[in-house]
């Protein structure tokens, strides 16, 4: 089963949530959410603490499900195409949607190379000599490339924070995703490694559809081209405010929740 | 804040007697289970290191009351029952410790099996001998290594189901959500990322499963029964080190009874040999999260 290769650049996916609701057990997490994903852009989401930020973009590779007791309601259409829909594989949509997590979670026990190279083997992308142009490609993309080419046997987890979180950029790059979604993914960093990566993801934007959830709004403002701003209402139960290019939503809300959180009256 | 001295006071000269005399029942208290343990091992040294020899290593046993002879078959025989009793338990009881750990959690078949498992934990090993010795050597006619070799491994069964279970249960979600984003499917989650990050610790639990198997006496004495003469046949009795130093101590005579404790010696340093490599793999786990 031999997929595309990075060699070929894929189009970037569009990505359109339509009506989503997400449940852990009887809790209510999202109501309604309605969100169109620009192919190509990076799409920041903001809000407060616990307004299911992270709940949304686990829903766009249907990670949210593994928690025991959670459930979505709503489509999601990769491209077109719901990956809610019935007879729709989770372990395809997650191939075609990466994730990078707040924490760095390289595989403790895999060294560099390994951590990059398990995932194309494991899902039969590429073997042997390819195999290795591929982590050495993905590691470039990365951009860790330089710092890690004399350490590609030790342990992923000997790198610093900031190099393991851009080793798992490559581990999630190297199975050659459509959609890159990032949770928060420099709350654990230096300003520099911080950076680094802020870089990394306006160079990947054209090739993959991005979406970053983060806390810092001089992040999202840096980086994306269309923020969404999130909010727990009084039932707790986060909800889509406002959604738009990210200029006019820091300079020019319309909401006044949205005016209120980013000149940080609240949140 | 203001800074202030210690003002020894009568209370405090109390206090700090009171924990000397703790700690020194303590200190006592340890140093006598140490001391019982190298007690029982410089015993088991200097009795068993005289009677060592080559032909101890190299030679099957002679007839009663002639001298000479070894354990050579039964070094063997120790050797072939623990492999079949790890073939046998390793991967029903690291298979069960995956299931309790990444499926059945907090299900009610785990909660069962679990508590199966630990009840397993308490039986006396004569029981399961009992038991082998029942569904084997009844049916099949003569004793054997294999029914040796099944005893042993429903003894390492529970052992090493809940180190298994232990060790994946100590691998974070973390890792496990990570491996599911890239798009493997569960069981690559759990064979390819999750039982290779616990390797280390399902090994150390396995290597001391195997340690106490070794030496046991009482489930291979109406299994494995012994064998004075050589037997490579895991279908036919067979010798093992336990069973030989229990036969040559009990007999009445004195050249047996060197051999026993060299035996003993052996069987010693072969039990502490595995459980040192098992905690210094356990100590060197590379896993950090
Ligand atoms: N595993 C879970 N079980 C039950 N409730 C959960 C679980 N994970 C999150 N929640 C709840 O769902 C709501 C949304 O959580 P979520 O993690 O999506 O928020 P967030 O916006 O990402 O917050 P943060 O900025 O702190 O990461 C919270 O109220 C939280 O308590
Ligand atoms: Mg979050």
């Amino acid at each position: 089963m031999a997929g595309p290769s990075l060699q070929t650049p894929v189009r970037p996916a569009s990505l359109r949530v339509e009506g989503l609701s997400a449940w852990y057990g009887r809790r209510q997490a999202l109501r309604n959410i309605n969100l169109e994903i620009v192919p190509g852009q990076i799409t920041a989401v903001i809000g407060p603490s616990g307004c299911g930020k992270s709940t949304l973009v686990r829903c766009l590779n249907r990670l949210h499900e593994v928690v025991p007791g959670a459930r979505v309601e709503g489509r999601v259409l990769l491209n077109g195409e719901d990956i809610y829909a019935p007879g729709v594989d989770p372990v395809v949509v997650r191939r075609r949607v990466g994730m990078v997590f707040q924490r760095p979670n390289p595989f403790p026990t895999m060294s560099v190379f390994e951590n990059v190279a398990i995932g194309p083997r494991l899902n039969g992308l590429a073997r042997g000599a390819e195999l290795e142009e591929l982590v050495v490609r993905s590691l470039k993309l990365a951009a860790l490339w330089d710092e890690v080419k004399d350490k590609l046997h030790l342990p992923g987890t000997a790198l610093s924070g900031g190099q393991q979180q851009r080793l798992c950029i490559a581990r999630a790059l190297a199975v050659n995703p459509e959609v890159l979604l990032l949770d928060e993914p420099t709350t654990a960093l230096d300003p520099i490694s911080t950076l680094k990566i802020e870089d990394l993801l306006r160079q990947l934007k054209t090739e993959y559809t991005i979406v970053i959830v983060t806390h810092n709004m001089q992040q999202a403002a840096r980086v994306s081209d269309f923020t969404a701003f999130m909010l727990a209402g009084d039932d707790l139960v986060g909800e889509l405010v406002e959604f738009g290019p990210t200029r006019q939503l820091f300079t020019n809300p319309r909401d006044p929740r949205t005016e209120a959180y980013i000149t940080g009256r609240f949140g | 804040m203001t800074s202030h001295r210690y003002v020894p006071t009568g209370n405090y000269r109390r206090r700090k007697a009171t924990s000397l005399i703790a700690q020194g029942v303590m200190v006592l208290a340890a140093g006598l289970s140490v001391g019982a343990l190298f007690a029982v091992l410089g015993f088991v040294f200097v009795q068993g290191i005289s009677g060592l020899d080559l032909n101890l290593l190299t030679q099957t046993p002679k007839p009663p009351g002639e001298a000479g002879g070894g354990m050579a078959n039964a070094i063997v025989g120790t050797f072939i029952v623990v492999v079949l009793a790890c073939v046998l338990s390793l991967p029903v009881g690291v298979g069960a410790g995956i299931y309790l750990a990444e499926y059945g959690r907090t299900g009610l078949l785990a909660q069962l099996i679990r508590f199966m498992s630990d009840v397993l934990t308490g039986v006396p090993s004569v029981v399961v001998g009992l038991f082998a010795y029942t569904v084997l050597v009844l049916p099949l006619g003569h004793f054997s290594a294999l029914a040796g070799g099944f005893a042993l491994g429903v003894i390492m069964l529970p052992t090493v189901t809940r180190a298994t279970e232990e060790m994946l249960r100590q691998v974070p979600d973390s890792i496990r959500e990570a491996a599911l984003a890239l798009g493997f499917e569960q069981w690559k989650v759990t064979l390819r990322v999750v039982l290779p990050t616990a390797f280390n610790g399902v090994l150390t639990g396995i290597l001391l499963a195997v340690a106490r198997a070794a030496g046991e006496t009482a489930p291979l004495l109406f299994t494995a029964f012994g064998n004075p003469f050589w037997n490579l046949d895991p279908t036919q009795p067979m010798a093992a080190l336990p069973l030989q130093i229990f036969v040559y101590a009990i007999s009445p005579y004195d050249d047996w009874h060197r051999q026993a404790w060299a035996g003993a010696f052996l069987l010693v340093a072969l039990v502490l040999a595995v459980s040192v490599v098992a905690r210094i793999l356990g100590r060197r786990t590379p896993a950090r999260f």
